[in-house]
């Protein structure tokens, strides 16, 4: 019996998994991206509500993120996986189609962790955006920008530059809760690992595997995070 | 609105509470312990411990959960050595991985929250505790302790919540928490909204009790900060315009 070594196993050789590791990891990354992208756009339309809304806008928006920052992770997936595949068939009875008919798990997958990834952005753009001195504004105000230009060359930049660090987390938080998806059948990394365990019998190799893949993603993002923060503190003076 | 659906939900969802909570205890004890001897190493004089205890928590927070919880559900058991041996009974048993993975996660993270409440201390109140004579251990209970428990407990107080929540995890190696059965019920109907309201409402209302206790805990710990509230409103408006 020849028993290929770890080596042989996850390298890209005739029996090696590496290729499909690798496209696995590609998965999670576009998987985290989306994911961070909706969870912005919301994060940011609920900080908004929080800021300046009106008292229904607030209310939602702190229902909004209560709810999300309370219940698990999995049941979100849960709930865009099945949920989402549920109002599918429905539309597709009224159309006139048989059956059952799957929402696509990559999809359900960005949009939950996207939604709780939103949930947690909110907090750091509300906790930037009141970190930004008056005294900024109103020196815009000053010299007469209209509202709009206020946004985009005060505000926005400075928002951004305090929300960095936190957002660096939520990042880091959503790159690992992506992994809860393989349970929707999505292959990306971890269930990529999942399925070359089951076929070769070997799962600590693969799970070992996966876990150095995740800690090189979230290395190497965390650097670029640091990079970006030196890059938007240019301004800055240093204390 | 099919009530008799949502009793009977409530009702079947209630009974993975206990193991929820169990899960969630167990392994926040253990986690404690491990996070509070990761610090003492990490904080340590010792190069070889201090970059141990670094590697150990670089390594657990970089990585899922999950993949932590399917290395020790199904990774040891791909070696012999560990099926043959004593430890087997306990590796088998998901409850037991499980609480393996999630203490050794929490306690990565903990360990973190533990290490900046010790070095907030500030460096006065030890000096002056050496100055009186006290030896390393008794400055560590009497002085550095009680002065890190206070400024770690808020971030603990979240550590626990996410630990609740992380405790669903425990539902993909077939464990039936509350979560786990939320699954079962979703794949035997269909219903996935009222299914959803009803466990989230359930991790709600355990989260926000257990914010509650820490607020009381921390409330308890503090006694010094209890009587802010009695100022009179003037001068706090003073104060505020003088910020």
């Amino acid at each position: 019996m020849n028993n290929p070594g770890f080596l042989q196993l996850v390298g890209f050789g005739q029996q090696g998994w590496g290729a499909a590791l690798l496209l696995g990891a590609v998965v999670t990354m576009a998987l985290a991206v989306s994911g961070f992208a909706i969870g912005a756009s919301l994060g940011s339309l609920a900080a908004w509500a929080k800021i300046a809304g009106g008292r229904i806008s607030h209310a939602a928006a702190d229902i909004y993120t209560t709810i999300l920052r309370g219940v698990p992770d999995l049941l979100v997936i849960y709930l865009f996986y099945f949920g989402g595949s549920r109002g599918i068939s429905a539309i597709g009875h009224l159309l006139g189609a048989e059956g059952f008919i799957g929402f696509p798990g990559f999809l359900a997958g960005a949009l939950a962790i996207g939604m709780v990834s939103g949930a947690q952005q909110a907090e750091v753009f509300r906790g930037a955006y009141s970190a930004v001195s008056r005294g900024e504004i109103e020196a815009a105000i000053a010299v007469g920008t209209d509202r709009w230009t206020r946004f985009r060359r005060i505000v926005a930049p400075l928002v951004i530059r305090y929300a960095l660090p936190g957002l660096g987390n939520v990042w880091q938080v959503l790159l690992k809760e992506s992994a809860l998806i393989s349970v929707t059948g999505v292959v990306e990394l971890l269930r990529q690992s999942q399925i070359a365990a089951g076929s070769t019998r070997q799962p600590f190799t693969f799970y070992f595997a996966a876990a150095v893949l995740y800690l090189v993603i979230t290395t190497l993002s965390s650097l670029s995070f640091f990079k970006a923060e030196s890059r938007f503190s240019r301004g800055m003076r240093r204390s | 609105m099919d009530f008799r659906f949502f009793a009977d939900t409530l009702l079947r969802l209630s009974g993975g509470i206990p193991l929820t909570l169990l899960l969630a205890l167990i392994s926040c004890a253990i986690g404690a312990v491990l996070a509070l001897c990761l610090a003492a190493m990490r904080l340590s004089k010792i190069g070889p411990l201090a970059f141990l205890a670094h590697a150990y928590v670089f390594v657990y927070r970089g990585t899922p959960l999950l993949v932590q919880i399917f290395l020790v559900y199904y990774g040891f058991g791909q070696f012999p050595l560990v099926r043959h041996s004593f430890l087997w009974p306990i590796l088998r048993e998901p409850f037991w991985c499980a609480i393996i993975a999630l203490s050794m996660n929490t306690g990565a993270y903990a360990s973190e929250i533990i290490r900046g409440g010790i070095l907030s201390v500030p460096h006065g109140q030890v000096e002056a505790a050496r100055a009186c004579g006290m030896s390393r251990l008794t400055q560590f209970r009497r002085i550095v302790m009680p002065l890190a428990i206070r400024q770690a407990l808020p971030a603990y107080g979240t550590e626990i919540i996410l630990m609740v929540k992380a405790t669903s995890l425990a539902s993909v190696i077939t464990l039936m928490e509350i979560t786990g059965i939320a699954a079962e019920i979703i794949s035997e109907t269909y219903r996935v909204i009222e299914v959803f309201v009803i466990a989230g409402a359930l991790y709600l209302a355990i989260n926000f009790i257990l914010t509650r206790i820490v607020q009381i805990v921390e409330r308890w710990l503090t006694p010094y900060k209890r009587g802010r509230s009695v100022l009179p409103p003037a001068a706090s408006v003073d104060a505020g315009e003088i910020a």
